[in-house]
């Protein structure tokens, strides 16, 4: 049996996916470096954004969708650009590419632990942002975890890739943003108004979640089906 | 090649002026918005052309990935074909259509978007693809420039408000963000393989679009808001002037894009060239 | 000169970065079984070409066919690959680092991993990390990282800078012992008098083409 016929089954590519995502969070855990200072830089943007904007109870709900999420996303931003940082460091992407391991395994397991990473940025964040703008949902709050899961995944699935292009890129830090914002507007357009439509209570979040949907599915595919040709180029 | 530049620049310079005279003297004042509607005679075809070369630009996008692989080369043929048969079906079978579209111009841009993707096949070998490309995108931001700044000049004077969430008008600014950040990955890559990331991210745009249309519109029925001219019908002679203003802008969007396409593909001559001086000639060592 | 069928065989190589030609015509053959060492100044091309045998480098021109096929992808679980940087984990341990990139390879037992380091002289049972090791350790670990799906083919870019004496000597007599079993090494190295005596044949480099092979390590005439 070639070791090559066996990493292209989808069992192996879930093993090297599962192998690759372990391994980072268990760096992770181990150094801490980079979660902390992440979760202190969420715990500022909350803070700053209190101070910015101090509407009443009633204006808080209007516009705290978009507060919120704008938060996660500038989080999610700092926290996409240290993706492919140890892989840097000794040019380990090289060691990647020589192997037989499929370039989508290496894209979902960075996804992966993005998505984990960025979803405790956001438990971080939720509750003070509740505290401090008194948030009470008026619809099925429920539905805000699907919106959570839904608009992360959409952050960071495109966050990802945009990530790792931007590695053959002058001014890596400021090329992610500029990539992925633009594309990322209708995914936030959704995760706002959704979030709004849930705490406002005046209108249904169904389409909402719908579009996201779609966008996540249009975009995951999209991402892996284009990823190999990314990690290739020199 | 040259006498047709020649001729080509002076009909675009006749029609350009011919143009102008119809938008601004010929063409009928508007009952309620006088003479201020007339910079919908630059808005409309503008946008036109900048949807036009950005389409251009996802199909170099899609031929520049597709080309080299021969099975995805098949597939993406058969699908063009598929989408072109397709259209004009849709256009005589599906009753009612939604409103607005007409059965020919559906079957048109069907059958327009499967003659583009072979055109530009059949004239543009793989490496002048891409720059087909990034040319189109950048008259392609250009035009959606003058699309985004016309459009809020429209809306002020008309509406009194300079910005309305309308759905053509935030699908459009998306889409010019969107190729300001093609643009920007072109000039930052320090990439060989640059064509292949802009590409990948013209692909993106592309999928991003119709997504971009379908949220904002839901955000309409959500909170309706006031809507910019367009939709009812529209006056035969100003329809006239609009086709008019439209191929005269198409002819200077050929024009520009001729000679920008040529002066990027003198300079990728001029950089093969001193590779290869390079090559040839004995190299001291360092 | 070959005595084998060529398992290696690179025509008109040609790679450019931007105007700067890196390989300019590379075409030469090699045979399997035989230990390479590639010599050259630097800037001659040889990282590049190394580079290009392990598909990491598109070519511009040109073509390489190795156990004749030009996809490099399909046979890339018989290479493989040592460079300058150490491709390892900073932050895991020699045993965590080969036990992962043996599951990219599909080899999930610890054996094989420990086998590898102890081949290279290194302890499978330390739990330091990569970073608190000396560089010479960390050329071992590289080396062993290489050796972990049992390649047909080794590529080894500058495997003794840094390393003691003695660890070079050590790692020699096991890429000769590896040669004798058939594999086929390529090593570019500054140090060709390590491998005198040892190596099947040496390519001299320069400017980007390929300038002479020779069986026996001659003194260079500037040196």
């Amino acid at each position: 049996m070639m070791p090559n016929a066996a990493t292209k089954s989808s069992g192996a590519i879930a093993g090297v996916t599962w192998a690759t995502l372990a391994k980072d969070l268990r760096l992770e855990c181990r150094s801490k470096d980079a979660i902390n200072s992440m979760l202190f830089f969420s715990l500022l943007v909350v803070v700053v954004f209190s101070f910015s904007f101090d509407p009443n109870a009633e204006e808080s709900r209007q516009i705290a969708g978009g507060l919120v999420w704008v938060a996660f996303l500038f989080a999610a931003v700092v926290a996409l650009n240290q993706t492919w940082a140890r892989e840097l460091r000794n040019q380990v992407l090289d060691a990647y590419r020589v192997s037989p391991a499929p370039a989508n395994s290496l894209f979902l397991a960075k996804a992966l632990g993005n998505f984990v990473f960025v979803a405790v940025l956001e438990l971080l964040m939720t509750p003070l942002f509740v505290m401090f703008y008194k948030l009470r949902p008026l619809g099925p709050a429920w539905q805000l975890i699907p919106i959570a899961a839904l608009g992360t995944w959409a952050i960071v699935v495109n966050g990802t890739f945009f990530a790792a292009m931007s590695l053959r890129t002058r001014s890596r830090e400021i090329m992610l943003p500029l990539l992925l914002f633009p594309v990322s507007i209708p995914a936030l357009l959704a995760m706002v108004n959704a979030t709004t439509a849930i705490l406002t209570g005046e209108m249904s979040a169904k389409f909402w979640i719908v579009l996201l949907s779609t966008y996540d599915v249009v975009f995951t595919i999209a991402c892996l089906l284009l990823f190999e040709l990314v990690l290739n180029a020199e | 090649m040259k006498r047709i530049f020649s001729i080509l620049a002076l009909l675009t310079a006749v029609l350009l002026s011919f143009a102008l005279y119809e938008a601004l003297v010929a063409a009928p004042t508007e009952q309620t918005m006088g003479n201020v509607q007339r910079i919908f005679y630059y808005h409309v075809p503008s946008a036109w052309t900048a949807f036009l070369l950005f389409f251009i630009n996802f199909v170099c996008s899609i031929q520049y990935l597709v080309r080299p692989n021969p099975v995805g080369d098949k597939v993406t043929n058969w699908t063009v074909i598929a989408i072109g048969i397709a259209a004009c079906i849709a256009a005589f079978v599906i009753r009612p259509l939604p409103q607005g579209m007409e059965p020919s111009s559906v079957a048109t841009t069907g059958l327009a978007i499967a003659g583009l993707y072979f055109l530009i096949k059949k004239y543009f070998p793989r490496e002048r693809v891409d720059a087909l490309a990034l040319v189109s995108a950048e008259v392609g931001v250009v035009f959606c420039t003058v699309v985004l700044v016309t459009g809020p000049l429209l809306a002020r004077q008309v509406r009194g408000i300079w910005w309305t969430c309308d759905v053509r008008v935030t699908s459009t600014l998306v889409l010019w963000l969107i190729y300001i950040s093609y643009l920007m990955l072109r000039r930052f890559s320090t990439s060989g393989q640059t064509p292949i990331l802009a590409a990948a991210l013209a692909i993106f745009g592309a999928l991003d679009v119709p997504l971009v249309y379908f949220s904002i519109w839901i955000f309409r029925t959500q909170h309706p808001q006031p809507v910019i001219g367009g939709g009812g019908s529209i006056d035969p002679r100003m329809l006239r002037v609009l086709l008019i203003n439209w191929l005269a802008f198409l002819c200077f969007a050929a024009l520009v894009c001729w000679s920008r396409y040529r002066l990027e593909i003198l300079q990728r001559e001029v950089e093969e060239t001193q590779a290869l001086e390079a090559l040839l000639e004995p190299r001291s060592s360092r | 000169m070959l005595d084998s069928p060529p398992i290696i065989a690179i025509s008109s190589l040609v790679k450019k970065f931007g105007r700067f030609a890196a390989l300019r015509g590379v075409s030469v053959e090699f045979a399997g079984g035989r230990l390479y060492a590639i010599l050259g100044d630097n800037g001659a091309g040889k990282t590049t070409l190394l580079r290009a045998l392990a598909g990491l480098v598109h070519p511009t021109r040109g073509s390489i066919q190795i156990f004749g096929t030009t996809d490099l992808r399909a046979i890339c679980h018989e290479l493989g690959y040592m460079a300058h940087p150490s491709l390892l984990y900073d932050e895991m341990s020699g045993m965590e680092n080969l036990r992962y990139f043996a599951g990219l390879y599909g080899i999930s037992d610890d054996q094989g991993c420990a086998a590898a380091m102890a081949a290279v002289d290194l302890d499978p049972s330390l739990t330091r990390l990569v970073a608190q090791y000396s560089q010479g350790m960390r050329q071992r670990l590289s080396l062993a990282r290489a050796l972990l799906n049992d390649p047909k083919i080794l590529l080894l870019d500058e495997p003794f800078s840094n390393v003691d004496v003695r660890s070079a000597g050590a790692m020699v007599v096991l890429l000769a012992r590896m040669r004798t079993a058939g594999k086929t090494i390529f090593v570019v190295t500054h140090q060709a008098s390590l491998l005198a005596g040892v190596a099947d044949e040496f390519i001299w480099m320069e400017g980007g083409q390929i300038t002479r092979r020779t069986r026996e390590l001659q003194p260079l005439e500037s040196k």
